[in-house]
């Protein structure tokens, strides 16, 4: 059962910066935004001034497939406000090979299995962020 | 054959009361400590010229303390920072300074107070206006302290190698027998593996009983050449190494230091600067921030294969009168959260030959280990009575 609105309201909000504007500009528009490096190709997790293979300054950003697998999860039974205890934590790694942690949604946590594919979603937290969160993939 | 030159040797221990204790400041906590350790040591407070400081977010815990404290013409002053791992980097710097002449009496320090009467730990984390840029998302999700990424690490192992919370459970049991039985420890209700398994879940799969507990207090070393320190009033625990590794990570694929931590290089590197191998170590005192901790350290220093850590402390070793002494004082899980200075004062304590009842027989080599991060730092000490 989700979270009454009010109750979800009070969980803190990202308050996006000059640095991570292109990440959140890019969930507002439904596209998971990642970092990548012309010299090598790697993807890297924002934010990076420099890549972290090769240390090239060539960086942009660069929208990711929106895939994922799930790498690992855990149940959260500690209160905090705006979380309907329990709720799940997750870490997932994209195609990209780009390792986050992130929330799970459309999935009860006794549906999840480790290595089940996710695809991205993007979900409003407050009038003016929207984050990227991962649902399992339809089969 | 050791290749560690520098002759150092720990002097003097100091530690507070732990635990629920309200209404002292870290700066009051450690002022306490370090009078501890000097009369431990029989060394005047003004024979101190280094001071190193385990920075951990504390507001006390900068370079002014200097000042809280009164000391007065150093030549080593510093607040070092790699998290829980730190503290072997501070006995390394200490050893090689005082080896090269550049400070004679080092104090090594640790002290925070961060539980406050009537105020809880979740709320604190969750305080909006606090979420800047990308950190914003740890909010967003729900990521609050460090429970949910050593679960998410823990979880992958279980996934992997088939750990069971069980055989974490087996790592809390042994340490609450040896808290037991340390009249410091702030826990000592006996505990059986039920208990562990029927303990609250705190982040699933970490029960309430694999966590570490939080503790106000200060812990004080004292640190000086192995000459000096045989004139001293303790028997010198002599620094064979001390060694840091700190694996790296950038949330790439190939690279997860949740199951494959800098305790391997960090070993390595410091048995071979002792000139030992693992089979050498009597004692092992375990950073133990989680269950999870200690198994994922033993993998890494070889005691077994890696993934095989859950079958390997299955068996109870680890407690007293197994085959492998570990945490001999209760550890974080069951005495005091002092960070890597929670191992390191037990480790003195055993090789000094004062842990009374938990007193382990043959304490020739004990080795203390640091981690901080999500298991991204880590550090290793060797410590030993014996000057050779």
């Amino acid at each position: 059962m989700p979270p009454d609105a009010s109750e979800q309201s009070q969980r803190p909000v990202p308050v996006p910066d000059e640095a991570s504007a292109p990440f959140f500009a890019g969930a507002a528009r439904g596209e998971l935004m990642l970092q990548r490096c012309r010299a090598c190709g790697a993807f890297m997790w924002p934010v990076k001034s420099r890549c972290v293979e090769c240390f090239s300054a060539e960086v942009e950003w660069a929208a990711a497939s929106g895939g994922g697998e799930l790498y690992s999860f855990v149940v959260v039974h500690q209160r905090y406000p705006g979380f309907d205890e329990p709720y799940v934590l997750a870490t997932v790694v994209t195609p990209e090979g780009v390792r986050f942690n992130t929330s799970i949604v459309g999935a009860d946590p006794d549906e999840l299995r480790i290595g089940m594919q996710l695809t991205v979603v993007f979900d409003s937290v407050s009038d003016d962020v929207v984050v990227p969160k991962f649902e399992p993939v339809q089969s | 054959m050791s290749r560690w030159k520098a002759d150092a040797a720990i002097a003097g221990l100091g530690i507070t009361e732990m635990g629920k204790i309200y209404g002292r400041s870290a700066a009051d906590f450690a002022a306490e400590a370090i009078a501890l350790a000097l009369d431990d040591a029989g060394l005047a407070k003004s024979e101190i010229d280094g001071l190193l400081i385990n920075g951990n977010g504390n507001e006390h815990m900068t370079p002014y303390l200097q000042m809280t404290l009164g000391f007065e013409d150093l030549t080593m002053l510093n607040v070092m920072s790699a998290a829980g791992s730190t503290v072997g980097a501070m006995i390394q710097y200490a050893a090689l300074a005082l080896d090269a002449g550049v400070v004679n009496n080092v104090v090594l320090l640790y002290a925070d107070a961060p539980l406050q009467e009537n105020v809880g730990g979740g709320a604190a984390y969750a305080k909006r206006g606090q979420w800047h840029g990308m950190n914003g998302l740890r909010g967003a999700y729900g990521e609050f302290g460090g429970n949910p990424p050593y679960a998410l690490a823990a979880r992958r192992h279980m996934h992997l190698y088939g750990t069971t919370s069980e055989q974490f459970g087996a790592i809390a049991v042994a340490q609450r027998k040896w808290a037991q039985m340390n009249p410091r420890a702030q826990m000592t209700k006996p505990m059986t593996l039920e208990d562990h398994q029927s303990s609250r879940m705190v982040v699933d799969p970490f029960h309430l009983f694999d966590c570490c507990l939080v503790s106000n207090g200060a812990v004080a070393v004292i640190m000086t050449t192995a000459e000096r320190a045989r004139q001293l009033r303790q028997p010198p625990v002599y620094v064979k190494a001390a060694a840091q590794a700190a694996p790296g990570d950038n949330q790439r694929t190939g690279r997860d230091p949740g199951l494959n931590t800098g305790a391997k290089r960090a070993s390595e590197l410091a048995f071979s600067l002792a000139g030992i191998t693992r089979d050498d170590v009597d004692i092992l005192e375990l950073y133990d921030c989680y269950t999870y901790t200690v198994l994922v350290t033993l993998e890494d220093y070889g005691y077994c294969e890696k993934g095989e850590g859950g079958a390997f402390v299955e068996d109870g070793k680890l407690g007293p009168g197994g085959a492998l002494p570990t945490n001999t004082g209760g550890g974080q899980l069951s005495s005091y959260y002092m960070w890597g200075f929670t191992p390191l004062s037990e480790a003195v304590i055993q090789a000094r030959g004062q842990a009374g009842e938990r007193q382990v027989e043959r304490n020739d080599v004990v080795v203390a280990s640091g981690n901080g991060g999500v298991l991204n730092f880590h550090s290793t000490t060797v410590l030993s009575k014996h000057a050779a």
